[in-house]
This record gives C-alpha cells, sequence and structure tokens, in this order.
C-alpha cells in the first residue's frame, strides 16, 4: 500500500470487441516518480493504460487523487490532468506539427517553453506534416503533446519502441525530466530504460498483476526477471522485432542486434 | 461543341448540388463513422419550408430567393441537430443502430412531408433571370446552372476556411484521421460531432432550395433522389475527404449528362459503373483514407 497515491485501480477489468484483455487488476502508482507496467507479448500493457483513460471498455475501480473517474469519458479524464502518449506515437500525420501541438495544448500550455528546449528539431519543423516526420520526430511529437501541458500523471506507452539509441537516449532523458515533477505510469519493454527511469515496476501477465515492487529488487534478480519478462536484466540489447520498419532510415536502429523475441507486445 | 458546352455546364450545376449533399455525408462518415441515410430528409424539409416562406413573399424576386436559401439553410441545420443530439448520440459507437435509425427517419420523414404537402410536385417560382439563357460560344446555357455553380463554390470554400481556420476545423480534420486520439488529448469530440452535423444539414438544405429551382419542383421525394447520386460521390471521392467530394461531385455529374446525352441515356448506369471501378481498382476512394 502507497501512501496517497496519484492513481489507484482495484479489479479493472477490459475488453475489447467482447474479448477479454485486462482481468482484475489491482495496482497503485506513487505521487512521484516511475512506475512501470511490464510484461511480456499480448499480456495487457497497452490495454489496461487504455482502460484507465476510458478509451476501451472497462470496469472496476480507478481512482485519480482520491477520486473515482471509471465512469468519466476519456476526454475529462485527460483534463483532470492526465497526460497519454500512446503506442506507435498516433500523430495526426495530416496535420502540421504546430496544427498536432494546438490541438492538444490545454490551459495555455504552460510548459510549452520547456518542449522548444527539450525538442528543438520539432521547433524548426512547425510547418511540416507530422506524416512527413521521422520515427523519432513523431514520439518527440507525441511527448510533445503532453509535455506542455499542465498534467498530473503521464501515461506513457512504449516510448522508445524502434528508435535509434541516440533517440532513446532523447526520449529517456525527457521523460526523466518530466517525472521530476509528474509521475508516469511507463509501459516499456527496454529494460535498461526502465532501470534509469522507473523506481517502482508492476508486472502483467494473462491480464493480472503477478508481480509489484521495486525496480531495482526486480531488475537486479536475474532470475526473477528471466522468469517473470522472459528476458534477463542483463540483456542491453534491442529485442528482436522491435525495429520500427515503418520508420524512415536514420531513425531506426538497424544495427540492433537480435535479442530475445518476447519483449514486444500487440497493440491491444 | 455548343453541345459539348451546355452538357459540361448544367453537369457542373449538378454536380454543385450532389457536392452541397455529398460535402456533409462525407463529413459526417469520415469524422463519426456514420452513414447517414436522413440527410436527403434534411434537403427535402429546407426545400420545401424555403418554398413555403417564399410564396408568402413576393414571388420572382431576389430578396425572396436569397430569404429561402437562408430558411433552407437554418432549417436543415436545425433537424440535423436534432437528429444528431437525439437519435445519433444515444447510439454512439452502435454504427448498425446508428443506420437504422436514420434509414427510419428518412422513410418516415418522407410520409410525413407526402402527409402535410401531398405526393404530388409543388411547381417553384424564381427570380425570372433564373429561369432564361445565357449564351455562352454558342451554347445556350440556362441561368441558374451558374447559380448552382456559385453556391456550391461558395460553400466550399466556406468549409475549407473552417476547416484549416478554427479550432473546431481542426478538432474535425483531427478526428476524421484519429477520433479515439483526440478524446485522448482532452478534446471534447462530441461537440465537433453536432457541428458536423448542423453544416452538412444547412450545406443539405441549401441543396434542397437550389434543387427546387434546378427542377423547378419541390416533391417528397427530392431529397432521396439526390441523396442516391450523393453516396456515390461521397465513396468515389474517398469517405471524410472534402476534396474529394468535389472532384467526385463534378465528374459523376458530368459523366452521367454525356453519357445521357451520347449513350442513350446511360448516364444512370456509367455512375454505377464508375462506382465499381473507383471500389475495385482504390477501395479507398479518390482521395479517402478508409475503405
Amino acid at each position: 500500500m502507497i501512501a496517497d497515491p496519484i492513481l489507484r485501480v482495484e479489479a479493472l477489468s477490459a475488453s475489447i470487441d467482447g474479448q477479454q484483455v485486462v482481468e482484475k487488476v489491482d495496482f497503485e502508482v506513487p505521487a512521484t516518480g516511475v512506475t512501470a507496467v511490464l510484461g511480456r507479448n499480448g499480456v495487457g500493457k497497452t490495454s489496461t493504460l487504455k482502460a484507465v483513460l476510458g478509451l476501451i471498455s472497462r470496469s472496476g475501480v480507478v481512482e485519480f487523487d482520491g477520486v473515482r473517474i471509471d465512469g468519466e469519458r476519456t476526454h475529462r479524464v485527460v483534463q483532470r490532468g492526465i497526460g497519454y502518449v500512446p503506442e506507435d506515437r498516433e500523430v495526426f500525420a495530416s496535420l502540421t506539427v504546430a496544427e498536432n501541438l494546438r490541438l492538444a495544448a490545454r490551459g495555455g500550455a504552460p510548459h510549452r517553453d520547456m518542449v522548444d528546449e527539450l525538442f528543438p528539431d520539432l521547433v524548426a519543423r512547425t510547418a511540416q506534416r507530422a506524416g512527413s516526420l521521422s520515427g523519432g520526430q513523431q514520439q518527440m511529437l507525441s511527448l510533445a503533446r503532453v509535455l506542455m501541458n499542465d498534467n498530473r500523471l503521464l501515461l506513457v506507452d512504449e516510448p522508445t519502441k524502434g528508435l535509434a539509441p541516440r533517440i532513446v537516449t532523447e526520449v529517456a532523458a525527457a521523460l526523466e525530466r518530466a517525472a521530476a515533477v509528474t509521475p508516469v505510469l511507463l509501459v516499456e519493454q527496454n529494460l535498461p530504460v526502465v532501470r534509469r527511469l522507473a523506481h517502482t515496476v508492476v508486472v502483467i501477465e494473462g491480464g493480472r498483476v503477478i508481480h509489484a515492487g521495486p525496480a531495482a529488487e526486480l531488475l537486479d534478480d536475474d532470475e526473477r526477471t528471466q522468469q517473470l519478462l522472459g528476458v534477463h536484466s542483463t540483456d542491453h540489447s534491442a529485442p528482436r522485432g522491435d525495429t520500427d520498419h515503418s520508420a524512415p532510415r536514420g531513425d531506426t536502429d538497424h544495427s540492433a542486434p537480435r535479442g530475445a523475441d518476447n519483449t514486444r507486445e500487440e497493440t491491444s | 461543341m455548343s453541345t459539348v458546352l451546355l452538357l459540361l455546364i448544367t453537369g457542373l450545376g449538378l454536380g454543385a448540388l450532389y457536392f452541397l449533399v455529398a460535402s456533409g455525408l462525407s463529413l459526417i462518415y469520415g469524422l463519426m463513422g456514420v452513414l447517414n441515410f436522413a440527410h436527403g430528409s434534411f434537403l427535402t424539409l429546407g426545400a420545401f419550408l424555403g418554398w413555403e416562406v417564399a410564396r408568402r413573399m413576393e414571388d420572382g424576386s431576389w430578396l425572396t430567393f436569397g430569404v429561402s436559401i437562408l430558411v433552407g439553410a437554418v432549417v436543415g441545420a436545425t433537424v440535423a441537430t436534432l437528429t444528431e443530439l437525439l437519435l445519433i448520440r444515444p447510439l454512439y459507437l452502435r454504427h448498425i443502430e446508428q443506420v437504422l435509425v436514420t434509414v427510419g427517419l428518412s422513410l418516415a420523414t418522407v410520409a410525413l412531408f407526402e402527409g402535410i404537402w401531398g405526393v404530388d410536385p409543388i411547381y417553384v417560382v424564381g427570380p425570372e433571370w433564373l429561369n432564361d439563357t445565357t449564351d455562352i460560344a454558342g451554347a445556350l446555357i440556362p441561368n441558374d446552372r451558374f447559380v448552382l455553380i456559385a453556391a456550391a463554390l461558395i460553400v466550399l470554400l466556406g468549409l475549407v476556411v473552417f476547416l484549416k481556420r478554427t479550432r473546431y476545423g481542426l478538432i474535425i480534420r483531427a478526428g476524421v484521421e484519429n477520433r479515439a486520439m483526440v478524446t485522448a488529448l482532452g478534446v471534447d469530440v462530441r461537440r465537433a460531432f453536432t457541428l458536423v452535423f448542423a453544416i452538412g444539414g444547412a450545406a443539405a438544405g441549401i441543396g434542397g432550395v437550389l434543387a427546387s429551382h434546378y427542377f423547378g419542383y419541390v416533391s417528397p421525394l427530392i431529397g432521396g433522389s439526390l441523396l442516391i447520386f450523393a453516396f456515390i460521390v461521397t465513396v468515389i471521392g474517398g469517405l471524410g475527404s472534402l476534396t474529394g467530394a468535389a472532384i467526385a461531385s463534378v465528374v459523376v455529374a458530368v459523366l452521367q449528362q454525356f453519357a445521357n446525352f451520347y449513350l442513350g441515356g446511360t448516364g444512370d448506369f456509367m455512375v454505377v459503373a464508375l462506382l465499381a471501378v473507383v471500389l475495385l481498382v482504390k477501395p479507398t476512394g479518390l482521395l479517402g483514407s478508409k475503405a
């Protein structure tokens, strides 16, 4: 039990087209730091984030800062101060960078200056269509849409997926800076990034939470990590299949060695 | 040459009518995934109430004509808004039920209009200039075609400015691409749904009044007959694409006119054949991203 968690999830279940993808999940997110949601492919990590936001059909209790939000529509949940960075970026390809940011701006986007500082590449491309950005730039835009607003919790889904090591470092640095002031619930397959950012981990298997505790405790235990996640905690290589073939060349890590193939989650 | 010019400009005029109906259909489907079979009813009601107001004013004046168009727009927008709020919104994301309710509304309103105004066509009177012709390179072009084309261009321009320059336009453009992500950014996309219905209804209402002058009458079936071609235009242009709807409107109407004249009245057949070809070759339509 965490003292005054920012997010409390109890018996959360979710389904997509009648198929159950999350089953009675319980966990809490502390009001500071990064909480990582880990698990093998297709166990329901992305679906858990979507269920918290109400993007998919759900039941159970979702409490944000002491207030139940499980009956609210998605835009209301977000307006309470929950920022969402989806898997695969989901920028609006036909809109320009500036329009993507304008659409996402809430309350005057008080942290726009910080975002411009973090992602100078975007500043130079405000008139460019988001669909023509590289994978890394799209990820920066996806993060920028959220970081420029005043949020009280960030839900971030696989932000380093398919990115070149240099971009992964930039994204991790941006998240680290954001996490200094805003708690983050992070779905991430890249264990070095998890090790760098996360204080707490929640491991999901078959739609249920099978482990929760300090990140370092799990990641320092290679055998336990292998047992729960199917990868070695010391394996720093990019997982096989983690290359985003849709990303323009230059941002994709084609040189990444092929490691474990079980750390990629299908979109739920 | 004069025949070709006449067919071309008449096709453009008819295409303008198709566009006025199809623009709303396309935006509604693109943003909400709703195939609105009641759209023809917005058009018909706009036409009837436009005529009702016109006949109480000075017949044949430009002021009356202008007021009837305004009435058509307001009626179309109001009925469309009520339809969205009362019938579509409660069935949010239940697309089959939404289609069924719009089909039901369409059938019920035709019966209602027949009950109020009868089944026979009611002939309308417009400014005399509309019934005259203008000689262009030897072709005598009915003047109402120019009014239709001008109206469609004004609506197209207005919609483009709205979509490009306003916050709601931005929301609609983004929503057509990824509605769920718009809500995940904290935007209440349902307001945009209502607005899109209202805009589509207004365009249809304007189309209704103009159609009554193009055909020379208004009848309870006028909306349904145009709706079929508007759906074809929407699919050929690409669901959700305003520019696609504009291009397809012209292509369909001009093809229809030429086929009717040169290929023994096969205009409707050629349009359906074109639809089949587009669906086979490019299922997303000319400029659409959704099949």
